[in-house]
C-alpha cells in the first residue's frame, strides 16, 4: 500500500522526506484528502495565479450569464425575477432570433466541417514532401489566420462599384451590365462571408494535424503494407486516422469553437445590421441586445443558448470521432 | 505473386503511391493553394499602387509602377492623428507584452503543476479547462462587461491585459507538451537533490519546453496584436495600433492607398514571428492530441 502511493505521487518531494510512509487505508477519505492538499502545498501555490483570473473571466461569467438569463437586468436597475420569460420571448416572440439561429447553424454546419477537412486534407496531403517544402506551403496555408484584418482584402476584391476585381471581371467579360453589390445584397452576403471565414480558418487545428502526421512512426506504414494495405488512402484510412485519434479530437474542438466566431469577421465585412438579417447571427443578436441595448437579462438568455449550442456540438463530435478506427 | 517495382523519391522507398494519386494531390494543393495565396499576393499588390492604378477599369491583378508611395502616405496620416500615432503603437506594444509576459508565467507554472504533480482535484481542473476550450469567448462578452466594471477596470489596460493572460489554449499546449516531453526521472533526480517543487519547475522543466513557450508566446500574441476596438476602452488615448488602422481603413475613397498599405504593415508582423518560429511551433503541436 504504502508503495502505491509512492507510485501515485511522482509529482511530490515531500514523500521521499517523510519518514514513515502512512498507508491510505489507514484513514478516512475526508483525511486522506487533507493531507494530500497539505503535501502538494505548492501545485496549488503554482496553478492559483492563474486559475484565479480563469475563475474571474471565464468561469464566473458563465454562471453569472445563466443566473442573469432569468432576470431582467438592465445595467442600471436593480434585477426582477423573471423566471424562464427571457427564454420563451426568445423562442416564441423574436423572429429575428430565429433568423440568427438558423444562420448560425448554417454558418458552423458548413465553416466547422470544411474547415476541419480542409486542414486535415492539405495536411496530409504535404505531409510527404520535403521539409522545406511543407514549411513554404504551411505558411501559404496558415497566414491568412493570423494575419488579423487582412480579410477585408476580399471587400475590395468583392466591391460593388466596378473597380472591384471580381464586379471588373464579369463586367468586361460581358456577363452582367452594372455592378453587383455583393457585400450588400441579400443572395450573395452568406455564401461570400463563408468563403472569407474558410479563408481564414486553417489555424492551429491544421498545424496540429501537420504535427501530429508527423510523429507517427513509419514503421506502422511498412507494417500496413506488409498487411495488404495497397494504396494510400487505406494507409490514411486503416494506419493514418486511428494513430493520429488524439489529434483529431484536438482539431475537432478547435473547428468547432471557431465555426461559432466567426462574428467579427461578418460584421467588418458586411456591417451590422446585414442587410435583411441575412448573415444576421446569434453573436451578432447577442452584440446587438448587451452591447447596444443594454438589455442584459435578455442578452444573457441568449448567451446562454449560444453557450449550451457550442457545448451540445462539441460533446456529440467528441462520441463520434471516439468512434474513428474502433 | 507479381512484385510491383519499388517507387522513390530521393532514394527513399514509397509505399503504395501511386502516380495518378500525386497528380490528383498536386491539383488539388494547387487549386487550394491559389485560393489561400491569391488574396494575400493582392494585398501586397494593392499596397504597392499608385492612386490611379487602384482605381482602373478594367482592375488589374499585378502592379504595373510599383511604388512605396502608399506607406508614405500611411506615415504622415499617422503623423496627422489626435493623438500621436506613438501612443497608439505604445498601447499595443504594452498590452501584447505584458499580457503574453503574464500568460506564459501563469499559464506554464499551472501548466508544471497539472502535468507533473498530483493534487487533489486536478483532473477536475484540467476537464474545465478542456471545456472552456469548447466554448467561444463571445459567449462571456456582455458578463465580462459587468465584472469589469465591478473591478472599476473598464477604460485601463487591465481590462484587455488580465483575461488575456489566463488564455486557456496556451495552457493546455504547454501542459500536453510537458507530459510528453518532460521526464519524470529528471525532475525525480532533481528533488532527490534538494530542490523545491518550484526551482525544479524553473531550472529543470521549462528549459525542456522552449518550443512550447514559444507556441503560447505567439498564440497570445496573436491575439493581442490583434485587438482593435474594445468594449472595454472609450479613451482615445488608450486605443490600440488595430483599433487606429481601422479608423485609416474606414476612411473612405481618398485613403485607400493608405489603408492598402496599413492592411500590408499590420499582417507583416505576425507572419514575420510566425515564420521565425514555425519550427518549434510544429513540434509543440505534435502533442496538442486530446484523450477521449
Amino acid at each position: 500500500m504504502a508503495n502505491k502511493i509512492e507510485q501515485g505521487t511522482p509529482g511530490s518531494g515531500a514523500a521521499v522526506k517523510t519518514a514513515r510512509p502512512v498507508a491510505r487505508k489507514d484513514m478516512t477519505r475526508a483525511q486522506w484528502v487533507w493531507k494530500e492538499m497539505k503535501r502538494n502545498k505548492v501545485a496549488y501555490l503554482m496553478i492559483a495565479p492563474f486559475l484565479l483570473l480563469f475563475l474571474l473571466f471565464t468561469v464566473v461569467p458563465v454562471l453569472l450569464s445563466m443566473v442573469l438569463s432569468l432576470t431582467d437586468f438592465n445595467m442600471l436597475q436593480f434585477p426582477h425575477w423573471q423566471g424562464l420569460k427571457n427564454y420563451s420571448r426568445l423562442f416564441l416572440g423574436d423572429e429575428i432570433f430565429l433568423i440568427a439561429c438558423k444562420n448560425t447553424l448554417v454558418f458552423a454546419a458548413i465553416t466547422g466541417p470544411v474547415s476541419y477537412f480542409m486542414s486535415l486534407l492539405i495536411a496530409w496531403f504535404i505531409n510527404e514532401l520535403p521539409p522545406k517544402i511543407r514549411a513554404v506551403i504551411t505558411l501559404i496555408f496558415y497566414a491568412p489566420s493570423i494575419s488579423g484584418q487582412v480579410y477585408l482584402i476580399w471587400q475590395t476584391l468583392f466591391s460593388s462599384d466596378s473597380y472591384g476585381w471580381a464586379n471588373g471581371f464579369l463586367l468586361n467579360m460581358g456577363f452582367i451590365t452594372t455592378p453587383i453589390l455583393w457585400f450588400q445584397d441579400a443572395d450573395y452576403v452568406m455564401p461570400l462571408c463563408i468563403i472569407v471565414a474558410l479563408w481564414t480558418s486553417l489555424g492551429t487545428a491544421f498545424l496540429a494535424f501537420i504535427a501530429g502526421l508527423q510523429t507517427i512512426d513509419r514503421s506502422l506504414y511498412e507494417a500496413g503494407a506488409v498487411d495488404g494495405i495497397r494504396n494510400r488512402w487505406q494507409e490514411f484510412w486503416y494506419v493514418t486516422l486511428p494513430t493520429m485519434r488524439p489529434q483529431l479530437m484536438f482539431g475537432a474542438v478547435l473547428s468547432i469553437t471557431q465555426s461559432f466566431g466567426f462574428g467579427a469577421v461578418v460584421t467588418a465585412l458586411c456591417g451590422f445590421p446585414s442587410v435583411d438579417y441575412a448573415a444576421h447571427t446569434i453573436m451578432h443578436h447577442l452584440d446587438d441586445y448587451g452591447g447596444q441595448r443594454y438589455e442584459i437579462g435578455y442578452a444573457s438568455a441568449i448567451a446562454v443558448v449560444l453557450f449550451i449550442i457550442m457545448l451540445t456540438c462539441n460533446l456529440v463530435v467528441k462520441k463520434l470521432l471516439s468512434k474513428v478506427g474502433q | 505473386m507479381k512484385y510491383k517495382k519499388l517507387r522513390t523519391r530521393g532514394h527513399k522507398v514509397v509505399l503504395n503511391r501511386s502516380k495518378g494519386g500525386d497528380a490528383g494531390i498536386a491539383f488539388f494543393l494547387t487549386i487550394m493553394g491559389a485560393f489561400m495565396f491569391l488574396p494575400m499576393l493582392y494585398a501586397v499588390m494593392q499596397s504597392l499602387k499608385p492612386l490611379d492604378e487602384l482605381f482602373m477599369f478594367p482592375p488589374r491583378f499585378f502592379v504595373r509602377k510599383p511604388n512605396l508611395e502608399n506607406f508614405a502616405d500611411l506615415f504622415s496620416l499617422m503623423s496627422d492623428s489626435w493623438v500621436p500615432f506613438s501612443r497608439y503603437i505604445f498601447n499595443t506594444v504594452f498590452i501584447t507584452a505584458v499580457g503574453t509576459a503574464g500568460n506564459l508565467l501563469f499559464a506554464s507554472m499551472a501548466a508544471y503543476a497539472l502535468a507533473k504533480m498530483r493534487f487533489p482535484g486536478r483532473n477536475v481542473i484540467f476537464k474545465i479547462i478542456v471545456m472552456s476550450l469548447m466554448f467561444h469567448q463571445t459567449v462571456n462578452q456582455v458578463t465580462n462587461f459587468i465584472m469589469m466594471s465591478a473591478f472599476r477596470m473598464i477604460d485601463t489596460y487591465w481590462a484587455i491585459i488580465l483575461p488575456a493572460m489566463a488564455t486557456t489554449m496556451g495552457l493546455y499546449l504547454m501542459k500536453q507538451f510537458m507530459e510528453s516531453s518532460v521526464p519524470d526521472t529528471v525532475l525525480e533526480s532533481a528533488r532527490l537533490d534538494g530542490a523545491s517543487e518550484i526551482r525544479t519547475f524553473w531550472v529543470i522543466a521549462m528549459p525542456m519546453v522552449k518550443p512550447a513557450w514559444m507556441t503560447l508566446i505567439i498564440e497570445c500574441f496573436r491575439t493581442l496584436w490583434n485587438t482593435g476596438s474594445s468594449i472595454y476602452i472609450y479613451s482615445e488615448q488608450l486605443k490600440t495600433f488595430n483599433y487606429a488602422i481601422q479608423q485609416i481603413l474606414a476612411g473612405g475613397v481618398a485613403r485607400s492607398g493608405a489603408a492598402a498599405a496599413a492592411t500590408v504593415v499590420m499582417m507583416l508582423v505576425p507572419i514575420t514571428v510566425f515564420v521565425v518560429n514555425q519550427s518549434k511551433i510544429v513540434e509543440t503541436m505534435g502533442s496538442s492530441g486530446m484523450k477521449d
